[in-house]
């Protein structure tokens, strides 16, 4: 039998908020270093959200968001989604680059600056992540290149949704806030385990 | 003033009141399918998410080989035949470049779409499908105008 979301119990869904909660503090971390400030996360929300809600959370079905997609293979077979609002992209660009910032309309067109920016910041969540959720079940875990995406937020997240369709009728979505002096910025990610994997995951952590 | 309802994934809308219009919201991979009755002012969308029905689900609404065939029938609670029927289409993106068979999830439900309106003989008048942007879509029941918008774009019109 494969579990869809809406059969997690309280204590699985802090298992996998604890899973958020060490991969953001490894992307606080990384940012950190790279910038030499310090750089706080919030405790991550963990929500249950029906399929057709998620873009409403995510700001709106049109809210121009980054969209940062990979694949996980080995141990754990599945993908992993990361959305945050453009504003909020740029607030992450600005701590690492500073000035050379791209600007609004490179970000929404892609061109190479704002791509290669987008990459960099796709490389540090993905790998944030996959690092607390391998260091968490113990299992090896490898991953394809982030493919990135700028575009309306229910654009973004309706292939993912697409595939979690297929077994159930809510998503699992985990909610960050990274803290810069004054700056908040709000990041989502999404797991979306193949069929079998996500009791992999939680059978590691111990709380099938 | 014209009010939007908004059809969420895997729901349907139907009506023939042109104060509103028939919309969906950030389409990216999903399928937007209108049918509508040009002569009687009658139209409905469907936000379609998988080609296929799956085994032990039960919303006909989610899969474009079930979806057609019911939305169809609601048409046809509100007195359209089916004969009087034109579709369009639009959504079916490749959101992210790569090789990863998730990404053509667009172009299989804009395919499965197709044959399911050709098993019911129910023409293509227009379509806007595939490419690797977000759209939202707005339907006009009463003559069958389908309003497309990409950011960054035009608006256009089939």
């Amino acid at each position: 039998m494969t579990f869809s979301f809406e059969g997690l119990n309280e204590l699985q869904l802090d298992a996998l908020r604890e899973v958020g909660n060490i991969g953001a503090g490894n992307a606080a971390t990384a940012l950190s270093k790279m910038v030499g400030k310090r750089v706080e996360m919030s405790v991550p929300l963990v929500r249950l959200i029906p399929l057709k809600e998620v873009p409403e959370w995510l700001g709106g079905a049109e809210k121009e968001v980054l969209g940062v997609y990979l694949s996980m293979f080995g141990a754990i077979e599945g993908h992993i989604l990361f959305v945050m609002t453009i504003d909020d992209a740029i607030k992450i660009m600005r701590i690492l680059l500073g000035d050379l910032t791209p600007a609004r309309e490179q970000i929404l067109e892609m061109d190479e600056l704002a791509a290669s920016a987008m990459g960099e910041i796709g490389n540090i969540l993905s790998s944030s992540y996959l690092a607390a959720l391998a260091d968490f079940t113990n299992l090896d875990l490898n991953h394809s290149v982030p493919a990135i995406a700028v575009d309306m937020a229910g654009a973004i997240v309706d292939v993912v949704l697409i595939e979690i369709s297929k077994r159930g009728d809510y998503a699992l979505l985990i909610e960050t806030e990274f803290v810069e002096e004054e700056d908040k910025i709000k990041g989502y990610f999404m797991l979306i385990p193949d069929p079998g994997s996500l009791e992999i995951i939680l059978q590691t952590i111990g709380v099938v | 003033m014209q009010r939007k309802k908004s059809v969420g994934m895997a729901e349907y809308a139907v009506n023939n009141d042109p104060e509103e219009v028939l919309c969906i919201l950030g389409l990216g991979s999903c399928i937007g399918l209108c049918l509508y009755d040009e002569l009687r002012g009658i139209g409905g969308m469907v936000h379609i998410l998988l080609p296929e029905q799956v085994s032990g689900q039960s919303n006909p609404f989610k899969f474009a080989d079930t979806a057609v065939p019911a939305l169809l029938r609601e048409l046809e609670k509100l007195g359209v035949r089916r004969k009087n029927l034109l579709a369009k289409i639009s959504g079916g993106a490749k959101m992210f470049a790569g090789s990863d068979t998730l990404f053509d999830i667009g172009q299989r439900n804009a395919e499965a779409v197709k044959r399911a309106l050709k098993e019911l003989e129910i023409p293509l008048r227009g379509e806007d499908v595939g490419g690797n942007r977000g759209r939202s879509i707005f339907f006009y029941v009463e003559n069958g105008k389908l309003e497309i918008k990409t950011l960054g774009q035009d608006v256009k019109v089939i």
